[in-house]
């Protein structure tokens, strides 16, 4: 006996003409794209080098270096950030869910004008700038970054500091509901650095609130954090909520874990050797050999005047 | 066919826990060769070889304990095993100083070594591994006998050696040193029981 089948397909189910006559190229399609992302997959790095090399500033800064770039990836993934904890990957593990809005800044001290800012109010009327800076680890690496951001002095301007303010104190966020590192007391909660005031105004420290072209990442310090690329990356204090303008100098917390080790200063500085190891070299990310590290980072046409006649040793 | 006891821990325990010991190095080269270690992935190997040397070393130290508490008294069969596998370990560790750290400058390496002292330490405690690592085998037990045992307490000031150069290294956050420096402590403690114990009874 035979049992024919009725026709039973349903005209949803018939591909369209169209496509049935493009099958081959979408077949071809499908398997680049495919093929995109497992090699992607099987090599991370390569996934993101895409940003590393065809990545351009849109408003580049005449301060930029030219040297080659760290990969997005380098950058967001090994970060020292201890209020995420101290493991170079903790940060972007652990401030995934960081809540950046609303946020607002705190400034405070010797101002005309201290107030508490909503971060949007910070921003309003800055030009930002793509700034490509070198930035040194005291633990002896070092990467090349694009900032987005802006010049610290252009705010510090606008709340018009008195003759008082000789000096800035940055203050991180202090919650440990959000930020499990400041549950284990390892550094001084809340986070705190600080810089003279011609540190403050010089035009190469920003505030920054991207990095290549995007909002900043949370590991990264977001939404608002300093960046002073001649000085060893811990003074870049990030997630700031407290500017506050003083007469004497800030106590700032690596300092106060060991004050024999991390100077108010921390300049970058190959001939003052941190105790226990030496500043003479660092190495690149993503470079096989060290490289020798610069006097005040490569900046020193721009700041070491700034600190003529000072005994860096002595204020390392 | 049956083994016996002794040919079970030769033919199988003794593979089986040799390859384990080598696991934390092939996951190293794993990832190493996958790019799947940090952005700084010669630090990493520095740092991996170097807590895997402290492991072995509190593993062997591990072993008295175990074997006098719960009469495993076959666990004597692995503590040369563990033991060459920390001076493997620390052999890397000490390669990846000289190589990814230093490149071979001498002068440095000296400098270092002689400056600063979680280096001093480090290197000590490296160097005083490799007269035990060259006596481990039966024939040097046999031929040095009681000298044997007298030299391979030196294990006790390696081990110390190993917590305090970690515990000098890191910045500020010392909560892996430290849970390193209480295993060592109840590992030696209980040495130092049993010895004030034995001399009460003589």
């Amino acid at each position: 006996m035979l049992i024919q089948k009725k026709n039973d397909i349903p005209s949803s189910q018939i591909t369209n003409e169209k496509l049935y006559l493009h099958r081959k190229e979408f077949i071809k399609n499908v398997s680049l794209a495919t093929l995109g992302i497992v090699s992607g997959i099987l090599s991370p790095k390569n996934l993101f080098s895409q940003d590393k090399n065809s990545w351009k500033p849109t408003n580049p800064s005449s301060y930029n270096t030219t040297e080659e770039l760290n990969s997005y990836k380098d950058i967001t993934t090994y970060n020292n950030f201890y209020e995420f904890g101290t493991d170079k990957s903790d940060p972007a593990e652990n401030a995934k869910n960081f809540k950046i809005k609303p946020w607002s800044v705190s400034i405070e001290g010797a101002v005309k004008k201290p107030a508490t800012y909503t971060l949007e109010d910070i921003i309003k009327g800055q030009t930002m700038e793509d700034r490509i800076y070198r930035l040194r680890c005291v633990e002896g690496w070092s990467m090349v970054i694009p900032w987005l951001g802006f010049p610290l002095a252009n705010l510090i301007k606008k709340v018009e500091p008195t003759s008082k303010a000789k000096y800035v104190e940055f203050i991180t966020l202090n919650d440990s509901s959000q930020m499990p590192g400041q549950k284990r007391p390892y550094l001084n909660w809340p986070y705190t650095e600080g810089l003279r005031m011609d540190e403050a105004m010089h035009p190469l420290t920003i505030l920054a609130t991207g990095l290549y072209g995007k909002i900043l990442p949370n590991q990264n310090g977001a939404p608002l954090r300093l960046v002073v690329p001649w000085k060893y990356g811990f003074k870049s204090c990030k997630s700031i909520v407290k500017i506050r303008f003083v007469e004497n100098e800030p106590k700032t917390s690596w300092n106060l874990a060991n004050s024999d080790e991390y100077g108010f200063y921390s300049n970058v500085n190959p001939e003052v050797d941190h105790p226990r190891w030496s500043q003479a070299r660092e190495r690149r990310i993503g470079e096989f050999f060290k490289r020798k590290t610069l006097m005040f980072n490569g900046y020193a046409d721009q700041v070491a005047s700034l600190y003529s006649g000072m005994d860096l040793k002595k204020n390392f | 066919m049956t083994l016996s006891k002794s040919q079970l821990i030769k033919r199988i325990f003794k593979p089986t826990v040799f390859f384990l010991s080598l696991v934390p190095f092939l996951i190293l080269c794993w990832n190493f060769f996958n790019d799947t270690l940090s952005a700084n992935p010669l630090d990493d190997i520095t740092d991996e070889t170097g807590t895997w040397t402290l492991r072995f070393l509190l593993i062997t130290l591990s072993i008295t304990p175990l074997r006098k508490i719960f009469h495993w008294h076959n666990l004597i069969n692995f503590r040369k095993m563990f033991g060459l596998f920390a001076f493997f370990y620390g052999t890397l560790h000490f390669i990846t100083y000289i190589w990814f750290d230093k490149f071979f400058e001498w002068q440095e390496i000296l400098t270092d070594i002689s400056k600063r002292p979680f280096i001093t330490i480090g290197f000590a405690s490296f160097v005083l591994m490799i007269p035990l690592a060259v006596t481990s085998f039966q024939k040097m037990i046999r031929l040095l006998k009681k000298k044997w045992q007298i030299l391979h307490r030196l294990i006790y000031i390696i081990t110390i050696g190993g917590v305090v150069h970690y515990w000098w290294l890191v910045k500020s956050d010392i909560q892996r040193p430290l849970m390193y420096a209480i295993l060592l402590t109840v590992l030696l403690g209980y040495r130092i029981v049993i010895f004030f114990i034995s001399q009460k009874k003589v």
